[in-house]
């Protein structure tokens, strides 16, 4: 960005491989534990909402309005009580991705027909078989689209942790900013995008792999 | 915790903080002014766009698949995106960079949600208006755009909800705007000053929300986005 510096000095990214992949590894780390998280409260939540529908709309509410506050918003609301921690990263990074999860499993398996489950407690299934052996997996392309929306946020917002000092790409988009240089912010930007990609491919390719029934037929 | 939230009470009631350049109304101001200009280029784009394809029927895929591509693109890369062309077009730090990192975050729910909302028009109603001889640019203005119009606010609502959002990341390049509380308390460690910038930023954000709520629940054929319902 300064005259007479090119866009993109390759010998900076030669020298600096070890620091990319360290940063990367925090990247996915942080966006892993964020899903994972997440995943387990949405599914207590999705549970908890199928059995008493009444909590759904109170769920979506709370959950919702997690949603809205502004990713910068939320870390500085909470680092007057958690500190420029891992555990403030995740409490916001889990919070954004519950909304999207909940509403998916929720609507995923309202979305079974009601045929299926009729005939699983036709076949003496018991609520809890009914639920792991017919619902879930009927309801897991739905499930799995919203992982993947709640992913590819994540490795977004988590570009913006690095200004709470957890690491991850976010790291050389801030260093090129503070340095008006542009080869890390590139390497942090277009490393960030790839990674989303990347990871939505990949979560595409689970999907198929776990729902051989639903592939159309050649 | 009560010590800490009283800090954040005496910080709001100081009238300092409500006035001049780094005063609450200042930087309110900024960060709507900032976001208001983002949107309108946007839907400028977006909208004749958006009904342009939703019309003909064309470019499906590229109006449906620009979303999940903007959706991947991470607000911080692209006010650092937004950075590196504000410098090379001499337009410097602040207000520019971050209006170029808006405005491409701003342009995907629209476009998408104008092209799925003309789309969704039932067609029976337009092949209807057309035997009653409207032409093309009436039956666009007169059928497809009010019963559209649900929708297409629901995508200005998104759009303008997470360029509120991302305005505040404008503190980074030197703009202006409510992020400056945040940003600064957290390089002053003035907490005080962060935790109510946050809750300046969260109002705010949640403001937008409702506000294109409004319009949206008011028009005639609100929620009823199938055509199955019209």
């Amino acid at each position: 960005m300064t005259p007479g510096e090119p866009l993109v000095r390759w010998d900076w990214i030669a020298s600096h491989l070890d620091e990319i992949v360290l940063r990367l590894g925090e990247h996915l780390l942080l966006t892993g534990l964020a899903v994972l998280v997440g995943f387990a409260i949405a599914f207590a939540l999705a549970m908890a909402a199928l059995r008493w529908p009444r909590t759904y709309a109170a769920a979506t509410w709370a959950t919702g309005i997690l949603y809205t506050i502004p990713s910068l918003a939320l870390f500085a609301l909470l680092i007057p009580f958690t500190g420029l921690t891992l555990l403030t990263a995740e409490i916001g990074l889990v919070g954004y991705t519950l909304l999207i999860l909940l509403r998916n499993i929720v609507g995923g398996i309202r979305s079974v027909p009601p045929e299926a489950t009729d005939a699983a407690a036709g076949m003496g299934y018991t609520a809890a078989q009914t639920l792991w052996r017919v619902q879930l997996p009927l309801a897991l392309p739905v499930i799995i689209a919203g992982v993947r929306v709640a992913t590819i946020t994540t490795i977004g917002l988590v570009t913006v942790t690095a200004l709470i000092g957890q690491g991850g790409l976010g790291y050389f988009i801030l260093l090129g900013i503070q340095r008006f240089f542009s080869t890390p912010l590139l390497v942090g930007a277009v490393l960030s995008v790839a990674l989303a990609v990347a990871a939505d491919a990949l979560l595409v390719l689970a999907q198929r792999a776990l729902t051989p029934w639903a592939r159309p037929r050649p | 915790m009560i010590d800490f939230l009283a800090s954040v009470v005496a910080w709001f009631a100081d009238p300092a903080h409500w006035r001049g350049e780094d005063g609450i109304p200042t930087r309110l101001f900024e960060h709507v002014q900032l976001s208001g200009a983002a949107v309108a280029i946007a839907a400028a784009i977006a909208l004749p766009l958006g009904l342009y394809l939703g019309h003909t029927g064309r470019g499906g895929f590229v109006a449906i698949n620009v979303a999940n591509l903007g959706r991947a693109l991470p607000s911080l890369a692209l006010i650092a995106l937004g950075l590196v062309a504000s410098i090379a077009l001499g337009l410097g730090l602040g207000f520019w960079p971050t209006l170029f990192a808006l405005v491409p975050l701003a342009l995907p729910p629209i476009l998408t949600n104008t092209f799925v909302a003309v789309r969704a028009v039932d067609r029976d109603i337009i092949e209807a208006a057309r035997g009653m001889g409207l032409r093309e640019t009436q039956i666009l203005r007169e059928v497809e755009l009010p019963l559209a119009l649900p929708l297409i606010l629901g995508g200005l609502r998104t759009a303008a909800v997470n360029v509120v959002a991302t305005a505040t990341l404008g503190a980074l390049v030197a703009g202006g705007a409510l992020g400056r509380y945040i940003v600064d308390g957290l390089a002053l460690q003035e907490y005080d000053r962060l935790f109510a910038g946050a809750l300046l930023v969260a109002v705010l954000a949640m403001a937008t929300e409702l506000a294109f709520g409004i319009p949206a629940a008011r028009s005639r054929y609100s929620g009823s986005a199938r055509p199955s319902d019209l």
